[in-house]
């Protein structure tokens, strides 16, 4: 039977604990990426946006 | 090594482990939830819109550098913890985190929480959260802490950053609003200190720490008191009166400050022989009085803005 080293049992709780705070960490960043990419903030709209602004005048015109 | 090492018995070692709990204190929890309440209310004064969830998530990179400091401060101080009473029991002078592991996870929180800053809210935030950092560990802990007595004022500058902080993750930028929050924490820092110094023992002469008290006497820390009280009065007149203050914040000031000066100006005049007669009931009240004042102030702050278009001026 598989028996736990003494020193895992010993840091049992330390470890859960990192686990409990990676974990928080993946959902932080989830959350951050799920928001900015709604709100457009990572995205400059160069190639995703019309930006009437950058076309030139004469092809505004035509 | 080989798998030998791990069983050489090591009871002391093993006894005083480190829990998480250690790392916890590591980022002194006590002055993070100081930069949490005034980030945060820098964040919600700030005259712009923020997701809650960037906002909420702002405000724990701001606590992480918070801690980030804590965790440098503590691993530099070691040896001073290790001689004072109030300190000894910290992780690293009790024996139960090793000083390089404090050195590693504070260097490692403060790249962390600088970095997410600046990828959730902007790099003006990151900056100036990264100048907190730098400020708080190497200005004042390693350089000025045991060179100056103005080592309270200065220390409390590193305090005073996390409101203006938070406006900058909202707004990107640091307007004078932004700094009168800074200096309302930076004039209230000393005479705060000062009074808790008066009445409460500490050993700061016996890790050769130049604090006021014992560099320019108690009657002296006593007078500075006064006229750093006095300037607080102005700022915080100053923050009533700005962008992001109002009638309400104006009148929460005027009784504010008129208590704070009333009990510095009674601290100024008396002796230690008054203070030890009366069980230092003036500089207990003025202390207690400056943690009601500073939350408070930044209380109403909040207040103005959610009042819209009743608030501010």
């Amino acid at each position: 039977m598989h028996q736990d080293h003494e020193m895992h049992i010993r840091r049992r709780g330390r470890n859960f604990g990192l686990l409990a705070v990676l974990l928080g960490f993946i959902v932080i960043i989830f959350g951050v990426t799920v928001v900015k990419i709604r709100t457009g903030g990572f995205s400059e709209g160069f190639d995703h946006v019309a930006r009437p602004a950058l076309v030139p005048i004469e092809e505004a015109d035509q | 090594m080989t798998d030998a090492s791990l069983h050489i018995p090591a009871p002391a070692a093993i006894a005083d482990e480190a829990s998480l709990r250690d790392y916890w204190q590591l980022l002194k929890p006590r002055l993070m939830s100081l930069s949490v309440f005034t980030a945060l209310v820098g964040l919600l004064v700030a005259p712009a819109g923020v997701h809650p969830f960037l906002g909420a998530t702002s405000i724990l990179w701001i606590a992480l550098g918070a801690g980030a400091s804590g965790a440098l401060n503590m691993w530099f101080d070691a040896d001073i913890d290790r001689v004072m009473k109030r300190t000894r029991k910290r992780p690293i002078p009790s024996g139960r985190v090793a000083p390089s592991d404090a050195l590693a996870l504070g260097l490692f929180l403060a790249v962390l929480s600088t970095v997410m800053l600046g990828l959730t809210a902007n790099w003006v935030a990151a900056f100036w959260l990264a100048f907190t950092i730098f400020f708080y560990t190497v200005i004042y802990s390693m350089w000025l802490k045991r060179t100056t007595s103005w080592n309270t004022v200065i220390g409390g500058l590193a305090g005073a950053f996390p409101p203006m902080i938070g406006y900058a993750a909202v707004t990107g930028g640091t307007p004078v609003e932004a700094w009168l929050m800074v200096g309302l924490i930076f004039m209230w820092t000393p005479p705060h200190f000062w009074a808790l110094a008066l009445f409460v023992k500490m050993d700061y002469h016996t890790a050769r720490i130049p604090m006021l008290t014992v560099t320019h006497g108690r009657d002296e820390t006593r007078r500075q008191a006064w006229f750093w009280s006095i300037g607080l009065a102005l700022v915080s007149l100053g923050t009533a009166v700005s962008g992001i203050g109002g009638p309400l914040t104006l009148l929460v000031a005027v009784i504010l400050n008129a208590v704070f000066l009333k009990g510095a100006w009674d601290m100024w005049h008396r002796t230690d022989a008054d203070s030890e007669a009366d069980g230092h009931a003036v500089e207990k009240g003025l202390f207690k009085w400056s943690l009601v004042y500073l939350f408070a102030h930044f209380a109403v702050f909040v207040v103005e803005v959610a009042l819209g278009p009743w608030g501010g001026w």
